[in-house]
């Protein structure tokens, strides 16, 4: 990479930044209100009802999907609105007319929404350590990152394929309504696999969210329903491979150029 | 070495239009040159290839000597472009905007921001700087188009329509930083509706009609095609009727100005005489500005009959 590129792909991280920062009341506040409220609903009054899963508090159990429910959420949505809004005003031309390669492009925006999940993840990690009776565990720091950022990356790149192909703006609703928010709910966020009849549970294991979700509760509790391998497997493949077909899109300037 | 060498460019969109039937075109370095053509001729997409917003269907197009499908980098790094729509983030302020244009093409933070003010003060929108783009006026975003264009200080500007819905005023500043800026060595490549604006800034001339160069001269040569002009006579006492003059068409304009056609070669001596004849006394006479209209309107019109 040229310095100048480097130059060009730092403006355009600086500029996500800029943008997640300017607009904070709906980047970063809206997560950790929903979390709160979750932690309080499902972490304190109906927990105690619920009592606990094995040797963990119910509030100790959600805290891993809750965390990652916001991780998807805004990794996706940041990168589907920052483009779709650049395609939608046309100064994504600005970008495109200037030197700066098309992986750095990609590269860029994907980081950007890497950089609101990272955000949005410690804001809401803030809110776990000082919410009232929850107990919070963390086995496994490291691990908790890697798959926190992972995450970020998959989903920032899905919301930029979103962006790419978005004509209007129901467009970029359409699949964080109906396709991201019931793999979330059903992905084991809320109860334990075993929960379920063994018909459900074969088909739940066909959504990756159920297993990104255990991944995370293993970084965070040490123990959960799958091995985590599936979900670090699929995730870096699923990073490279996203990362890929954005590209070729942008070079192609699908949804992009005439 | 030109600063745009265009061989047989074609462009056809998805759906079959064809938009550029195998354009040659060359612009000179240093040329203040004009693009014109009527609506829907062409223009935008042939721009849009040389800023890389379009994809070409055929064709090479080489920008200060560099394919464009050789090493897109270098010859993106030579051209500014300033599109005939408003395309800014209207959520930031000016600087922020050139500032983020800059660092596209390797510029520091630091020295963005000193040829931010510079052009932002040259074009006379420097106390607009850190004012959200939603607030500023049509001309204000017009200015701030053209500095961000000029942010990396590009060997060839490209301007669609710049001076669209600006007023007289904002007009002539425009002419004359874009006049300055050729001084002082930027090509600049114009397309505009205005043409006594391409006629008075513009030395060369192409006219694109239906996909194709139906012209491509100088502007003097262009001109000098016209078989006629034609004058605009202000007279000192109103006048009635038109006044019949055997050599010349005359129409009137209002009771105190009449428009006098005189072909090629022939004296203008005689509208003087003739007048002087009806006894009508002169005011003023002055050529009519509109010369290249008149030939853009008759070129464009043999392309529609052929």
């Amino acid at each position: 990479m040229s310095r100048a590129d480097f130059t060009g792909f730092v403006t355009i991280l600086r500029k996500e930044y800029i943008r997640i920062v300017r607009i904070w009341s709906q980047t970063l506040l809206p997560p950790v209100m929903n979390v709160a409220l979750y932690l309080l609903i499902f972490g304190s009054f109906i927990g105690k009802r619920i009592g606990m899963m094995g040797n963990d508090s119910y509030a100790s159990f959600i805290i891993p999907g809750l965390l990652l429910m916001a991780v998807i959420t805004n990794s996706y949505g940041n990168v589907s609105s920052s483009f779709f809004s650049a395609k939608f005003q046309k100064n994504i031309e600005e970008i495109l007319v200037s030197p700066i390669p098309e992986w750095l492009i990609v590269l860029g925006f994907g980081l950007g929404g890497v950089i609101r999940g990272a955000l949005v993840a410690l804001c809401v990690f803030l809110i776990i350590l000082v919410a009232p009776g929850v107990e919070l565990k963390l086995q496994n720091p490291a691990f908790a990152i890697v798959i926190l950022l992972l995450t970020a990356g998959f989903f920032s790149f899905a919301g930029l394929m979103n962006a790419m192909f978005a004509k209007k703006f129901d467009d970029i609703s359409f699949i964080p309504t109906f396709v991201l928010t019931p793999l979330t709910y059903l992905g084991g966020i809320f109860y334990p696999l075993s929960s379920l009849p063994e018909f459900w549970q074969k088909v739940s294991a066909a959504n990756p969210v159920l297993h990104i979700v255990n991944a995370l509760r293993y970084a965070f509790l040490g123990h959960s329903d799958l091995s985590y391998w599936y979900a670090v497997v699929f995730l870096v493949v699923g990073n490279a491979v996203l990362y890929y077909v954005c590209l070729t899109y942008l070079k192609k300037g699908m949804g992009i150029r005439n | 070495m030109h600063a745009i060498e265009i061989n047989g460019m074609r462009k056809t969109y998805t759906g079959g239009f064809e938009a550029l039937k195998g354009i040659d075109l060359t612009v000179e370095k240093g040329d203040f040159f004009a693009l014109l053509g009527p609506n829907g001729a062409g223009k935008s997409t042939l721009i849009g290839i040389l800023a890389s917003l379009v994809i070409k269907s055929n064709g090479i197009c080489r920008i200060m000597g560099v394919d464009i499908d050789k090493d897109i980098a270098r010859a993106k790094s030579y051209l500014g472009l300033v599109p005939q729509e408003f395309n800014l983030n209207i959520f930031e302020p000016p600087m922020q905007i050139l500032v983020n244009q800059a660092g596209y093409y390797g510029i520091s933070t630091k020295v963005a921001r000193k040829r931010a003010e510079k052009y932002l003060t040259d074009l006379g929108i420097m106390d607009k700087a850190f004012t959200p783009t939603r607030m500023l006026s049509g001309g204000m975003k017009r200015r701030l188009m053209i500095a961000r264009a000029l942010i990396h200080e590009p060997a060839i500007l490209i301007l669609d329509e710049p001076t669209a819905g600006v007023d007289i005023e904002l007009r002539k500043l425009i002419w004359n930083f874009l006049i300055e800026l050729n001084k002082a060595g930027t090509t600049i490549i114009l397309t505009t509706h205005y043409l006594e604006e391409a006629e008075y800034l513009c030395r060369n001339i192409a006219i694109i009609d239906q996909g194709t160069i139906i012209a491509h001269t100088q502007m003097r040569k262009l001109l000098a095609r016209l078989n006629q002009q034609t004058y605009v006579v202000e007279v000192a006492k109103p006048i009635q009727k038109v006044p019949v003059m055997r050599d010349f068409a005359v129409s009137k304009i209002d009771d105190l100005t009449l428009e006098v056609t005189v072909k090629k070669n022939q004296p203008m001596n005689g509208i003087f005489a003739a007048l002087t004849a009806k006894k009508i006394a002169i005011r003023n006479i002055r050529e009519k500005t509109n010369r290249l209209e008149q030939l853009f309107l008759e070129l464009t019109a043999k392309q529609v009959a052929s």
